[in-house]
């Protein structure tokens, strides 16, 4: 008698410990931590994104949440600096034990954080910060790019200025003196070069970031007379120079390309003029050409205006993206894990090779070598058109984000100097407004 | 004399043991309270310089040259020993200091202040603008070195920095309170009282205060080290005259009056900072700015002070 | 760099000049008479700066000519309550006090500020060039200038200069703070209400500071941390000038904005590099500035 109620609850038990070793309970909430900037001049990406994260939270646990667990969201100033920035998100991963983490919005935040996620096993989507080299220079398990990098979208501006205008002779660039401003234009003239080689850079400007005045390079390229003015500025310093320039005919002296300007479009209204090429760091726009007859992507976008007073930018969209590319992780891996739990590795292995659809834009596949994201660019120029007070984007191209991006494995630069001048002669195609 | 244990000698071996417990119970922890010890370290070179009265608002050029004496090892010579990069950081730091020194030791007060600033701006404008040997405004990383050739995994080496700051911590605090309490310490307070009459004794006011100078580079560069290896990153900003004022608001928060003043200055700069950015993430300036002002106004001697006047009023003096 | 692109620096010079010296005088100033480094008076810049905004747009649809009484207005409005605010209920309790004390006083009054201009003017770049608009575009060799910026703002800088030199040598209220500069104890022996001077002398400077952020205003965005950089840009000036020297310092104002031209013409790598090389030289040869004048070493 003794031997069968023994063997009874042995049975017993190992039954329950098998269970338990395929599964995890099922947690009350997914904890989501995301740095984003709500000070400093990167909070004009920050606060919008933040608004963004809430909003599509509140959306999220209204339909049950992730796998039916609703998410709940904190949030670090990656303002604030270094310091206090590393330190928290060790706090939130360490002792909240937060289960994601979306970080971050500039490439020095991501630059600090990845190494740092890696450590902590924890899996960390970065959802805005555009440097190539993070992920080209090592190969991360628990770090994933939703968005795509600064190569595919200097890349497909570059294609697009020589697509319309490809008899341009000089070129000028005035870009915020830090990582991204001499990244990006390193990428661009690095590309240009290759396809291009008889354009002539005839200045090479760097105001400090932050700078508020502009006018000394506004002068000096007045007198250059260049036929191109480049630009990846963001923020109230693409405002200023924008501003200046129009103010002192530079704009209509030169074909100014505003590679990230997406973001500045309603604020600068009409002092935005026509005929701008503009940039949008994805294929993101609140008119997307593909989606704009579509409910949702039309319901996201007024429910955005309502809330924050300004159409959707593509921070936003990028915030989006983090996501809808976590509930796919999540969805992908308790499907494989037979409708159970899934524990963190098996999230992470599921967001290997992930594609995911926001529906306000093409997908984005996690390309599973370097976990890089794909996604596709989108380029225009600037148009008025009636019912808006700023100009829209017209003449948009698509860019679809294989041919653009640079091949797993390779460093962008290199892979840059390999491509020819025939490189524009793909098939894109052109929307208008 | 009887050897009665000061108050705050008591004081120290509690925060010191704080520090070196509480992390084993809180993880996270770990780094904040590496971070309060590094910069403690710096803060405790202004508390010299302050005995005599004079305020460097360039104190973070020194602390700009360990950290990236640190950074430009890993950059151009690979990932080397935390041991050698305290090395070259001190070196460097303490050799600026006497070049410096030797210039900005004939200024007082104000002048002082202000050449300090000039060549600390000098230097955050050279390290900011020469993208291609500095990364510019990004700064270099700094990957995590060998210590005493042993290498840690990331975890252990958060403990691993962490004790290693500690230590320094302690002995940086010992080192200063003796040069304090020596005859050097002694002539560094005259030279605030009235340097005319420290120089009628036949001292020459200029190599005190540059001895003090020096030894607060000295600081200043083993803090830089730190405080680079322990957030993987060194930038201009280390640089920039608001870094030489946080060190500055740390010390008068604190109590210049002694050297745990620093610790405490920058353990409570540091928290309100973490917390504050964590939940009030648009009011930690104005926390930290009121926090200052109440303590100037009300607390001229610090957290210290405050301490060691309720000491006296209870008459343990 | 040939004598076009020569005389475009020289413009170029200028204009950024008149704005520095408008900031950097009222430092020099209130240093002068009080001895205080106001550290705050970069956010006094920007508060003059974004208050100008404010009122700029609200008037703007009314007629845009309001916009240049606009900016008066709010310069003044922001010297005269956030100046005499820090004066009265902050500084003074420190007077007599170490003056690291009271630096730091201007220095948390600073951090106050900055957060505060977040959370009142958030952090979305704010602009309103109307007043710039008003005003012709100039041709110059070929280059267009906006009058506003080569006409109107030395304009302004070079009355700001006379009309201080004049207030401080010929008028009563000039010779009283003169006085107080000179010696206090001997001012107040007099009858001279000192507290009242320091109180005119700070409200004067942070209404000069406030000027040159709505002076700047239509020129370029504001964003949050804008009274950063100029905090320590318009040190590099007073102090390169000689703390207390007006004329000085709107000598050292169009040294260093005419060198920073030249370098972004040639070399611009080193733009922000320029103001400190020079304050340290300078500071170097003669440590009380280009124009300062030396004071007898009390025993």
């Amino acid at each position: 008698m003794r031997l069968k109620s023994t063997a009874v609850a042995v049975f017993a038990a190992a039954a329950m410990f098998a269970a338990t070793a395929h599964a995890q309970d099922k947690p009350s909430e997914i904890k989501i931590a995301i740095t984003t900037f709500l000070s400093g001049p990167a909070s004009v990406f920050g606060v919008p994104g933040k608004a963004a994260a809430e909003m599509i939270a509140e959306d999220l646990n209204k339909k049950g949440g992730i796998g039916g667990v609703p998410v709940k969201l904190s949030f670090i100033d990656e303002g604030a600096g270094g310091e206090a920035l590393v330190s928290n998100y060790r706090r939130v991963v360490q002792d909240e034990k937060v289960d994601a983490t979306f970080a971050s919005i500039s490439s020095g935040s991501c630059n600090q954080l990845v190494p740092v996620a890696e450590d902590l096993k924890v899996m960390n989507l970065m959802w805005d910060c555009g440097a190539a080299s993070i992920l080209e220079a090592k190969k991360y398990r628990y770090n994933f790019r939703t968005q795509a990098n600064a190569t595919p979208e200097m890349l497909a501006v570059l294609v697009y200025l020589l697509k319309t205008k490809p008899n341009f002779k000089t070129i000028a660039v005035v870009n915020q003196d830090y990582a991204w401003g001499r990244e990006s234009w390193e990428i661009f003239s690095t590309a240009l070069k290759a396809m291009k080689p008889d354009v002539q850079v005839v200045a090479e400007l760097f105001p400090k970031f932050g700078a508020p005045d502009y006018s000394t390079e506004v002068s000096r390229l007045l007198a250059l007379r260049p036929d191109v003015v480049f630009t990846t500025s963001w923020g109230g310093d693409l405002d200023t120079l924008v501003r200046q320039s129009g103010q002192r005919g530079l704009l209509q002296q030169s074909t100014f390309v505003l590679a990230i300007g997406e973001s500045s479009i309603q604020r600068l209204g009409k002092e935005l003029p026509e005929g701008l090429i503009v940039g949008a760091r994805g294929d993101h726009w609140f008119l997307h050409p593909e989606k704009k007859d579509d409910a949702a992507f039309k319901a996201f976008n007024q429910a955005f205006k309502t809330r924050t007073g300004a159409w959707p930018i593509y921070p936003v969209y990028h915030m989006a993206q983090a996501f809808s590319a976590l509930s796919g992780a999540y969805d992908k891996a308790i499907k494989a894990n037979g409708g159970k739990w899934p524990t963190r590795e098996q999230v992470i292995d599921a967001a290997a090779g992930l594609e995911f659809a926001t529906g306000f834009g093409r997908p984005v596949t996690l390309r599973p070598e370097d976990n890089q994201g794909l996604e596709a660019q989108l380029v225009g120029v600037t148009k008025a058109a009636p019912g808006y007070d700023f100009n829209v984007l017209d003449n948009m191209m698509i860019f679809d984000a294989k041919t653009i991006t640079t091949p797993a494995g390779t460093k962008s630069v290199e892979w840059l100097k390999t491509l020819k001048p025939d490189f524009i002669n793909m098939n894109v195609p052109t929307f208008k407004h | 004399m009887p050897s009665r244990l000061q108050p705050m000698t008591v004081a120290a071996v509690i925060g010191f043991a704080a520090a070196a417990v509480a992390p084993l119970f809180v993880p996270s922890w770990t780094t904040l309270v590496a971070l309060i010890l590094a910069k403690a370290i710096v803060v405790l070179g202004i508390i010299v310089l302050l005995q005599a009265g004079q305020v460097s608002f360039g104190h973070a050029m020194f602390f700009a040259v360990g950290a990236y004496a640190a950074a430009f090892w890993g950059k151009y010579l690979g990932i080397g020993d935390l041991a050698l990069y305290l090395l070259l950081g001190s070196v460097l730091a303490t050799l600026s200091g006497l070049v410096v020194g030797l210039f900005v030791v004939r200024y007082r007060e104000i002048f002082f202040g202000m050449l300090n600033l000039a060549f600390s701006m000098v230097l955050w404008s050279l390290l900011e603008k020469m993208f291609h040997y500095t990364n510019g405004a990004d700064g270099i990383r700094v990957a995590r070195p060998t210590v005493v050739g042993m290498t840690f995994s990331p975890d252990a080496f958060q403990f691993v920095i962490l004790y290693v700051s500690l230590t320094l911590a302690v002995v940086a605090f010992a080192l200063v309170q003796r040069y304090l309490d020596s005859p050097l310490g002694h002539m560094l307070r005259a030279i605030k009282s009235n340097e005319t009459r420290l120089e009628y004794l036949g001292t020459s006011a200029r190599r005190v205060l540059l001895a003090g100078y020096v030894l607060s580079a000295f600081l200043g560069g083993i803090g830089g080290v730190l405080v680079a290896v322990i957030q993987g990153i060194a930038t201009p900003e280390f640089g920039f005259w608001t870094k030489s004022g946080e060190f500055v608001f740390i010390a008068i928060l604190g109590g210049v009056g002694h050297a745990l003043g620093a610790f405490a200055g920058a353990a409570v700069f540091e928290i309100v900072r973490f917390f504050a950015a964590a939940k009030l993430a648009n009011a930690w300036q104005l926390i930290l700015g009121v926090v200052l002002i109440v303590i100037i106004l009300f607390a001229p001697n610090g957290l210290i002070g405050l301490v060691t006047r309720s000491s006296r009023a209870k008459g343990d003096n | 760099m040939n004598s076009t692109l020569a005389i475009l620096a020289i413009l170029d010079g200028i204009s950024y000049a008149a704005l520095v010296f408008l900031v950097s005088v009222g430092l020099s100033l209130i240093f002068g008479v009080l001895r205080v480094v106001n550290v705050a008076h970069g956010s006094l810049y920007a508060y003059g700066a974004y208050l100008a905004a404010t009122l700029s747009i609200a008037v703007a649809p009314i007629s845009p000519w309001l916009t240049y009484p606009a900016l008066l207005i709010a310069s003044v409005v922001i010297g005269v309550t956030c100046g005499g605010f820090i004066e009265r209920f902050l500084l003074r309790p420190v007077y007599g006090r170490e003056e690291v004390l009271q630096l730091l006083i201007t220095f948390a009054v600073f951090m106050i500020m900055d957060n505060l201009q977040r959370l009142i003017w958030g952090v979305q770049p704010i602009f309103a060039s109307e007043p710039l608009k008003l005003l012709p575009n100039v041709r110059v060799f070929g280059v267009t200038y906006t009058s506003y910026q080569v006409v109107l703002l030395p304009l302004v800088a070079i009355v700001t200069l006379v009309g201080l030199r004049y207030f401080l040598r010929y008028t009563l209220s000039g010779a009283v703070i003169m006085a107080v500069t000179e010696d206090r104890e001997a001012a107040t022996a007099i009858g001279i209400d000192a507290q009242r001077v320091y109180l005119l002398t700070f409200i004067i400077g942070a209404t000069l500071a406030a000027l040159g952020g709505a002076l700047a205003l239509p020129t370029t965005s504001l964003v949050p941390g804008m009274g950063t950089d100029m905090i320590v840009l318009s040190f590099a000036v007073a102090a390169t000038a000689g703390l207390g020297q007006i004329e000085g310092t709107a000598v050292t104002a169009l040294m260093i904005g005419l060198a920073r031209a030249f370098v972004i013409y040639i070399h611009p790598e080193f733009e922000v590099l320029v103001p400190y090389l020079l304050m340290v030289l300078v500071l170097l040869v003669r440590p009380l500035g280009l124009f300062g004048t030396s004071k007898a070493r009390k025993i």
